[in-house]
């Protein structure tokens, strides 16, 4: 196998908080061969805070990342943070069916967009790179693992922008995570919303969205919840000690990036995927 | 040398209060040809039509002009009435100055020159026209009706009742359709088939009435009064002339787990079957996709049991041609695909209600076998997960209907009823369980129905929620697994969770498989959902556009049994109104070929969307080839005139409106 | 309908490229609605409320601050209409004549906040953004406690390394975003001033 290139586009989350996930991504991805060439000097896509508060700015912010990538000749960009992903593809979306938004974006970011990048998530890269190909790799099994497989809102929300899988029942990690060896359990909370973008505003709201879908995944026999969103794993994390005291409950429900089971899988120890440095530690 | 008349009505006020009648019917006067002019309160009325008849008679005019309402209103009536007075019928013309000019024009300056104008050109037109005789078929007297569900049933006992030879066609092996399969019926819970299966035992029985089971309509040709339709008889493998039902055949097929698609799946029948115990025929069929025999020519229980020696593993399909006047279309419903894989890629399903992934997620046909006495159940309503008596049940509404996204736009029209009725029957059986509705809105329309619907609430305790659910996910509680069903009432404004035991999925309706193709082989419209279209929504509900065929049932449109009974009984009238006669009287105003002229492009044969233009040879009296025409099935001819636009060679041209009509109202127009 | 409501529907529905007269008020929205059991107003009632003019209303709901934007209420509505989309549109007419549920402050303050946090910096940086916040909260609402809240997060994040004072990487050209937000800004400010 050769190697692969793809854009990258970290956001915010991947740059701060969540770095733990770049460092799983990097590191898995690496040791797929893919290479990642990161944006030159990529801003914020502006997150709910600008749908919130501008529309245009909303698209604006993701348009200025879209044009960059245009510019550095970028075909396929990886954007690991769902939420970065889907406002980029928002924008596009944007841009590509209304040639007025086009014209108006190119002048207000300052240079030529015209939606012509591919923008894909974690998912999408493990597709590309192919099943065969990274099982060719695999040295460690990933059978003591029940992943609940956990999407989130914006993986697959709006399907018609995202066209990314079944958004009520999507199956596109369960299915790589099962060819891995690992055992994905069928469960409720697949694409219910964690919360995560009132984490701090509204911390009450998010441990009972966080406990629901918790509870959900245990009663449901997984032993691991597997997100691709560093935002949903932040939250169901970090928040989970104080889901446990609110509802009086033990979980000890590893949160886990994709990267970081198929990182296991490809031999690469905890450390290296940044595995430690969640809250809830990794005891299976 | 024409004589022309013209004459304008007033219509009272409707056309004179913005058309100076007088100072038209003087401008008219000086018209090349126009004998008389004259003007009169209702043209209509009988005064108005023996002033036409009677100026015929006495100035010996040669054709009439009346300027009046839409032709549509009243050509009949002023063709009868020159008719009467000696006038060939197809020497009038109407002048439109009501619709197109009175009513729509405020300037009555205005209205009255743009009068003038009209008429000028009907006048103008007339004078070019010719008489023209109408043309007379031949009528075979006998009927098709596709389909034998209650609406063919019908359609077919009434003209059988007439004394006309009817052939019922079926494509399942026992007629009556999806009454055949429910419980009771609103508004009256009477049960289904104790109504209906005397109907299905009759047309069997009917000395009129040739019943073909297992067969479909494979070709139709011919026109109106003389359809040609071949018809494919599917292979039985059991002779139904030496077969007498016995049973012994079903009871000893080994192989008994097949899912019985009469009950939806949910229960099972043996590979020679008859798909219920009240089936008509009563002669099973054998399906050899499923049958042991089939397989590997072992087997055979059922022709070794049979003592009528019916069984015929070598039976074949039979293509069967018949002669028939007219064909009355009543192939149904069926339910709107609601699993995740669509027929239509367009649509993408109901994956948050999961059917298909949970077992006690079902449609409403199917919660009407689990009721019916006939069904696998015996008529308890068991779930089909675990068999246990569903505590709690929900019922959506409009699952597939009122839903672009999803589904389709349209209401199916009787799912507010049945799913009233779902909850009293359940209800009536569970008295301690309870029946919730998620619904849109309540359309109850119909003798009884609305207190049907409150009887529901009121008496049998059935919930009615106003709001669409969102998901449905199944969870173990308490040991049971229950479906959480999570929808919203919209009158409180919250959401609303239940936890219940089955789900009924009130799906839309839409037509059959296989309706579209049909329609194609008939000629006949449909529309983007494939149901096939009535020639006047309101005036000529039963017929199509295909003279000679006609509908009824919901292959038409979603309607519930009393409207596709009424419905089957008015396309039987319509098909003894044809019937009737000996010959059909059609008008004469269809496409006519000179044959001088035609190159025999078949250009018109392709554009023509009846099929009534064919090519012909023309051979001199020893029988040498002359050339090649194209020639006109008068039977078949609708008179749209598309031929008449597409030929190159202006050899063809359409009675009525010839070119030398039509231009000679443009011309005067622009002169 | 007043001429001033009406043209508040055109806003919004030109905020949210959607058309609030195909919604048929079924409830799906808000039957999905991870929040729907504590919201005030609904998703079904605030399309409503836009419906028949009320749009200022509408804006005034807690329950558009509550929203998750999951994007649920979109995915699912039978008639496709942008619900989420509408309800952004309502955030934003909201902050704009200030008029946004007074429960729900110390959100539209974080949110303006992490405008500006992008505004100065390109990127958002995290440190900053949670004590200006912070700071921001106690000023709003004078309660040393709820600003405590999440005091103990903070040095668990740090070391997990997932604090940083410094944000990894500053973006270069950072005048350019200034530009972006001004013109982005620039013209519902113009639209706005009444």
């Amino acid at each position: 196998m050769g190697t692969t290139e793809f854009g990258y586009y970290p956001g915010c989350a991947l740059h701060g908080s969540s770095n733990d996930y770049e460092q799983s991504v990097r590191a898995c991805l690496d040791r797929l061969d893919v290479r990642l060439t990161e944006l030159e000097d990529w801003i914020c896509c502006g997150a709910t805070a600008a749908h919130s508060i501008n529309q245009k700015l909303a698209t604006a912010l993701p348009a200025r990342n879209l044009a960059i990538a245009e510019k550095a000749g970028c075909g396929s960009l990886l954007a690991p943070c769902p939420m970065c992903s889907m406002e980029l593809l928002k924008a596009k979306q944007a841009i590509t069916s209304d040639p007025a938004v086009r014209d108006e974006m190119s002048e207000i970011v300052e240079l030529p967009v015209i939606g012509s990048t591919d923008v894909v998530n974690l998912i999408q890269v493990f597709q590309a790179i192919g099943l065969d190909a990274i099982k060719s790799k695999v040295t460690d099994s990933l059978d003591r693992f029940r992943p609940a497989c956990y999407y989130g809102c914006l993986l697959t929300r709006p399907p018609k922008t995202l066209r990314f899988d079944d958004c009520e029942h999507p199956s596109s990690m369960e299915t790589f995570l099962a060819e891995l060896g690992a055992e994905p359990v069928d469960w409720n909370f697949k694409t219910e919303c964690c919360g995560a973008g009132m984490t701090l505003c509204d911390p009450d709201t998010v441990t009972d969205l966080a406990h629901k879908i918790i509870a959900n995944a245990r009663k449901h026999g997984a032993n691991v919840i597997v997100t691709a969103c560093p935002m949903c794993q932040m939250n169901l994390d970090m928040r989970q000690a104080d889901v446990e005291k609110k509802f009086e409950e033990t979980f000890d429900m590893p949160i886990l990036y994709l990267s970081d089971l198929v990182g296991l899988a490809l031999g690469i120890s905890e450390e290296e995927l940044g595995i430690n440095r969640h809250y809830v530690k990794l005891q299976i | 040398m024409a004589k022309i008349g013209v004459f304008t009505c007033w219509c009272g006020e409707n056309i004179a209060r913005h058309i100076d009648v007088e100072r038209v019917s003087k401008a008219i006067e000086s018209l090349p040809g126009v004998h008389c002019s004259m003007n009169y309160k209702y043209m209509c009325s009988e005064p108005g039509q023996s002033l036409i008849i009677d100026q015929i008679k006495s100035l010996g005019l040669t054709g009439v002009v009346v300027a009046s309402c839409s032709p549509h209103m009243h050509l009949k009536t002023f063709r009868a009435a020159a008719q009467l007075a000696g006038v060939n019928p197809y020497m009038v013309e109407m002048a439109n100055i009501r619709e197109q000019c009175s009513w729509v024009h405020a300037d009555k300056e205005e209205a009255t020159a743009k009068a003038i104008e009209l008429i000028r050109i009907s006048v103008e037109k007339l004078r070019h026209n010719r008489p023209l005789q109408p043309i007379s078929v031949p009528i075979t007297k006998k009927a098709l009706v596709i389909g034998g569900g209650v609406a063919g049933i019908q359609a077919a006992l009434d003209i059988a009742a007439a004394g006309h030879e009817v052939i019922l066609v079926e494509k399942e092996p026992s007629v009556g359709g999806k009454m055949a399969g429910l419980s009771e019926t609103f508004p009256t819970l009477d049960c289904s088939q104790c109504i209906l299966t005397p109907r299905m035992v009759e047309v069997n029985q009917h000395p009129k009435i040739r019943l073909m089971t297992y067969s479909e309509v494979e070709k139709v040709e011919g026109y109106i009064g003389n359809f040609s339709v071949t018809i494919r008889q599917k292979a039985r493998y059991v002779d139904v002339n030496k077969c007498t039902g016995c049973g012994t055949c079903w009871n000893g097929c080994p192989n008994k787990r097949i899912p019985n698609s009469f009950d939806f799946n949910l229960g099972n029948r043996t590979a020679i079957y008859i798909p219920f115990p009240q089936a008509v025929p009563a002669r099973p069929v054998i399906d050899s996709s499923r049958c042991i025999h089939f397989k590997n020519g072992k087997c055979g229980i059922c022709e070794k049991n049979c003592a009528a020696g019916a069984i015929n593993f070598n039976d074949e399909d039979k293509l069967i041609t018949e002669e028939v006047g007219a064909v009355v279309v009543a192939t149904g419903y069926q339910l709107y695909s609601i699993g995740k894989e669509q027929s239509n890629p367009n649509l993408s399903g109901y994956g948050e209600y999961g059917y298909g992934k949970y077992k006690d997620v079902i449609d409403s046909l199917q919660f009407e076998r689990l009721i019916s006495a006939s069904g696998p159940t015996g008529g308890e309503p068991k779930r089909p997960s675990d068999g246990r008596v569903p505590q709690k049940i929900v019922f959506i509404q409009c699952v597939g209907s009122r839903d672009n996204a999803k589904g389709v736009s349209y209401c199916s029209k009787i799912c507010c009823m049945y799913t009233a009725k779902h909850t009293m029957l359940y209800k009536h059986k569970v008295h301690d369980g309870e029946a919730h509705v998620f619904y849109m809105d309540i359309r109850s329309g119909g003798k009884k129905y609305d207190e049907f619907v409150r009887r529901a609430i009121e008496q049998d305790g059935a919930l009615y929620h106003r709001g669409r659910v969102s998901k449905i996910t199944e969870e173990e509680i308490d040991g049971v697994r229950k479906l959480v069903v999570r929808g919203a009432d919209t009158l409180t404004g919250k959401p609303v969770t239940v936890e219940a035991d089955m789900v009924v999925l009130a799906c839309a309706m839409a037509p059959t498989d296989g309706a579209t193709a049909l329609a194609q082989k008939l000629s006949v419209g449909y529309d983007e959902y494939g149901f096939l279209s009535e020639s006047h929504p309101k005036l000529r509900p039963v017929e199509t556009n295909s003279a000679g065929v006609f509908l009824c049932g919901a292959c038409q449109g979603p309607k519930d049994i009393p409207e596709s009974v009424a419905q089957a009984s008015a396309a039987a009238a319509k098909v003894l109104v044809m019937f009737s006669q000996d010959h059909l009287t059609r008008e004469p105003e269809i496409a006519h070929v000179d044959e001088s002229l035609c190159a025999a492009c078949c250009a018109c044969v392709q554009a023509c969307p009846y099929e009534a233009i064919s090519i012909e040879e023309i051979v001199d009296r020893k029988g040498n080839h002359v050339k090649n025409t194209s020639r006109v099935n008068p039977g078949l001819c609708m008179g749209c005139g598309t031929c008449v636009a597409v030929c190159p060679s202006k050899s063809i041209d359409l009675e009525g409106f010839t070119e030398e009509e039509v231009y000679a109202e443009i011309e005067s127009l622009l002169s | 309908m007043s001429e001033t409501q009406s043209q508040l529907v055109a806003d919004v529905e030109k905020l949210a490229h959607t058309q609030v007269n195909d919604c048929y008020q079924c409830g799906k929205c808000t039957a999905g609605c991870p929040r729907g059991d504590v919201m005030d107003i609904g998703p079904t009632r605030l399309i409503r409320l836009v419906q028949t003019g009320e749009v200022l209303e509408a804006a005034r709901a807690e329950s558009v601050w509550q929203c998750v934007s999951c994007l649920t209420c979109s995915t699912r509505c039978p008639k496709s209409v942008n619900i989420s989309g509408v309800i952004d549109a309502l955030r934003q007419i909201s902050v704009e004549k200030r008029i946004s549920a007074k429960r729900f402050n110390k959100t539209v303050l974080f949110q303006k906040e992490f405008l500006r946090n992008i505004r100065r910096n390109g990127r958002t940086n995290e440190l900053e953004l949670v004590v200006a916040w912070k700071l921001l909260g106690l000023a709003s609402d004078l309660n040393p406690l709820a600003a405590l809240r999440d005091a103990q997060l903070g040095p668990k994040m740090f070391f997990r390394h997932k604090l940083h004072f410094m944000p990894g990487s500053p973006v270069k050209d950072k005048a350019v975003v200034r530009r972006i937000f001004d013109r982005c800004m620039a013209e519902r400010k113009s639209e706005t001033e009444e």
